[in-house]
């Protein structure tokens, strides 16, 4: 993984100090609260609903054990002793007190991490495939690519002050596990024809209150023009993109109101006036950078394990997590383990300190030192020999981290909603509580097969809803929370917006809701093969609006 | 419709009520009720001259009822930020006793 040269240990040095400093002036009175406020958001620090929230950043989801154990180090000094895993691949404290932020940011900064750009108009964390490096259908890694555009965007005066926020992902498999095409910036790794590796650009996707798929702007930009594009982008979204109304303020708000060919035009000008010199990628740097995400030297394995197979043979609940939480690694005998942060009837993401640090030992023990952080909100031990896999899930167990839910009905993404968030309009973690007490993790979510539920407590979307299979977005009517359900979005390569199904249904139904359309779906799929998404793909809204509306009770809101 | 003035610290973040002597309480029970709009008025005055003291920070007002002979907050939003998440029930004021004597019907149906 990437380490900091000392330029990077300076730069962040250099800005804990700078909040140190002003977060001395605030409490002294020497600045106001509206002119500290856009330093403490450009340092990922929020006021919440409850307490200040501190957002520290996971560049593209990577991390170590030293660094994760400084995460529940943090956790247990200075917060309630746990953390919230987010759709950004970030981690956020829940209640830091603002006089001690410049010590944890300190903390951070030891480990090689920060909270820059966690926050703010300006160019957020940049995510990317959780399998990266890893996955057998991987391109190129994603990595080195984010990384540089992590550190051509950290406090990059030109955009530091954007209409509204901006966020990039970076796919480098055939299969996209980053959600690219809901960024305003989707990069998608290709290879031309020649065989030379380049990107596929989507620009203007974004969910919030205005949801829109992105649009692919084009379609192989050779790997060295891949600073000049991005910064033709922004510059003409910096110049262009409205100020007036911060709904509006988007890149998918100008693309709509330009339409797709004048942008596109306009970013191709854009990128021909470009300084070369300057931006044009040197083969020589991204050489440097990609070799910080070498893959580790993996031992020959046999590709089969016969420990694995009579723990399979003989435990029903390690074959579950087998199926569900174990992917296949590039390299035979080795796995992916998905460390499930969806444990059954609790909040989604969150982890206590003494969990990080169980995950942090077993990454040294078995992973080549290696974490990810999944925009799913789970964690991933990237380097498993399959060997190994009974011991690790023993772990994992004994801190009750081996849910094996991975990918099932019960893996639900849900934003903080109404019990953290100043800006929710209902609670979101509760719904998820239920449905996955509904299904659990057993014979019931297994025969449901891959389905994808996402969660969000307002019109923002955090939860990603209008990508879910099934999405269920978080509302408040005459004082009641009601939650609106849309069906069919997806958040892969095959990238589609939910459609709303009807009328919303109250806190007390929405769970009955989900049921129905569960059972709606395996009354009519084709066969165990045909997951949810390919149903609904098949038969659209007609079935479900029928049974959720006309057979049963119907909504009632 | 009767309020009570709530802030936030602004050292600490944590979540304060405006008690009958101009002070801040923890305590969502200590918070003195401004029964009309002309005591709200005078009540967010005296706490935006606390944010200028730089004491509290985004102080506002917000509607209580009574329920069962307690004052209580009248949205779920506010009975939550007096109690804390109601899916951890050992975090936040509710996990000291401070949480309002009891909320809306909706809150805590989780």
């Amino acid at each position: 993984m990437y380490h900091y040269d000392d330029f990077d240990q300076a730069f962040v040095a250099a800005r804990v100090a700078q909040f140190r400093d002003q977060v001395a002036r605030r409490l002294s009175g020497e600045l106001t609260e509206e002119q500290f406020r856009p330093h403490r958001l450009m340092n990922g620090l929020y006021l919440q609903l409850h307490s200040y929230m501190l957002r520290v950043a996971v560049p593209y989801g990577t991390l170590n054990a030293r660094q994760m154990r400084k995460l529940a180090d943090i956790a247990r000094a200075y917060d309630r002793g746990y953390g919230h895993f987010t759709t950004r691949q970030n981690i956020q404290y829940n209640w830091p007190a603002l006089k001690h932020v410049p010590d944890i940011l300190a903390e951070l900064a030891a480990v090689e991490m920060h909270a820059i750009q966690t926050s703010g108009n300006c160019i957020r964390n940049v995510t990317a495939d959780h399998f990266a490096g890893v996955a057998h259908d991987e391109i190129a890694d994603p990595r080195p690519y984010a990384e540089i555009l992590r550190q051509w965007s950290s406090l990059h005066p030109e955009f530091s002050f954007l209409p509204r926020k901006f966020k990039i992902a970076v796919n480098g498999a055939a299969h996209d596990r980053a959600v690219i095409q809901a960024h305003d910036i989707g990069l998608q790794i290709v290879r031309d024809e020649a065989g030379e590796l380049g990107f596929t650009v989507y620009v203007g996707g974004g969910l919030g209150r205005s949801p829109f798929i992105g649009r692919k702007v084009r379609e192989f930009l050779p790997e060295r023009d891949l600073l000049g594009y991005v910064e033709a982008i922004l510059r003409v979204y910096n110049l262009e993109g409205r100020r007036d109304n911060k709904f509006k303020a988007r890149i998918k708000i100008l693309l709509h109101e330009k339409t797709l060919e004048t942008l596109k035009d306009e970013i191709e000008a854009e990128f021909a006036e470009r300084d070369a010199t300057l931006l044009d990628l040197p083969q020589s740097e991204v050489a440097r950078v990609a070799a910080f995400f070498a893959p580790p030297a993996l031992e020959p394995k046999k590709p089969g394990s016969d420990r694995v197979e009579r723990r399979k043979g003989k435990d029903a609940r390690f074959a579950s997590f087998f199926a569900a939480n174990v992917t296949a690694h590039k390299q035979p005998g080795y796995v992916v383990v998905t460390v499930s942060l969806k444990p059954i009837g609790a909040p989604p993401g969150d982890a206590s300190a003494d969990q990080m640090d169980a995950v942090a030992d077993l990454a040294e023990d078995y992973s080549h030192d290696e974490i990810r952080v999944s925009h799913e909100q789970n964690l991933i031990l990237p380097h498993v020999a399959l060997d190994d896999l009974p011991a690790v899930y023993d772990r994992l167990a004994s801190v009750g981290l081996a849910t094996p839910n991975a990918g099932q009905i019960s893996d639900i993404i849900a934003c903080p909603g109404l019990d953290y968030c100043t800006l929710a309009t209902a609670r979101s973690i509760p719904v998820a509580e239920r449905i996955a007490q509904k299904f659990g993790d057993g014979a019931k979510a297994k025969a449901v097969g891959p389905l994808k539920i996402k969660i969000s407590g307002c019109i923002n979307a955090c939860g990603h809803h209008h990508v879910g299979h099934i999405g269920i977005l978080g509302l408040e009517r005459a004082g009641e929370e009601t939650y609106q359900i849309t069906l069919g979005g997806s958040g892969d390569e095959t990238a589609a917006i939910g459609q709303i199904v009807g009328p919303g249904f109250s806190s007390e139904n929405v769970v009955g809701a989900v049921e129905t359309l569960v059972e709606t779906y395996m009354g009519l799929r084709t066969s165990e093969a045909e997951t949810f998404l390919d149903a609904f793909r098949r038969v659209g809204l007609a079935p479900f609006k029928e049974a959720l509306y006309e057979r049963s009770a119907g909504s009632d809101i | 419709m009767p309020d009570v003035i709530t802030a936030n610290r602004l050292a600490d973040g944590v979540v304060v009520f405006q008690t009958a002597d101009g002070a801040w309480s923890e305590d969502f029970n200590r918070a003195t009720v401004c029964s009309d709009a002309v005591a709200t008025k005078a009540a967010l005055a005296r706490a935006a001259d606390d944010m200028t003291r730089n004491l509290v920070v985004d102080a506002y007002a917000f509607a209580v009822e009574t329920r069962n002979g307690h004052v209580v907050p009248k949205a779920l939003r506010e009975a939550i930020r007096a109690a804390g998440p109601t899916v951890r029930r050992d975090l936040g004021k509710q996990a000291h006793g401070l949480a309002p004597h009891s909320g809306p019907a909706a809150f805590g149906e989780a």
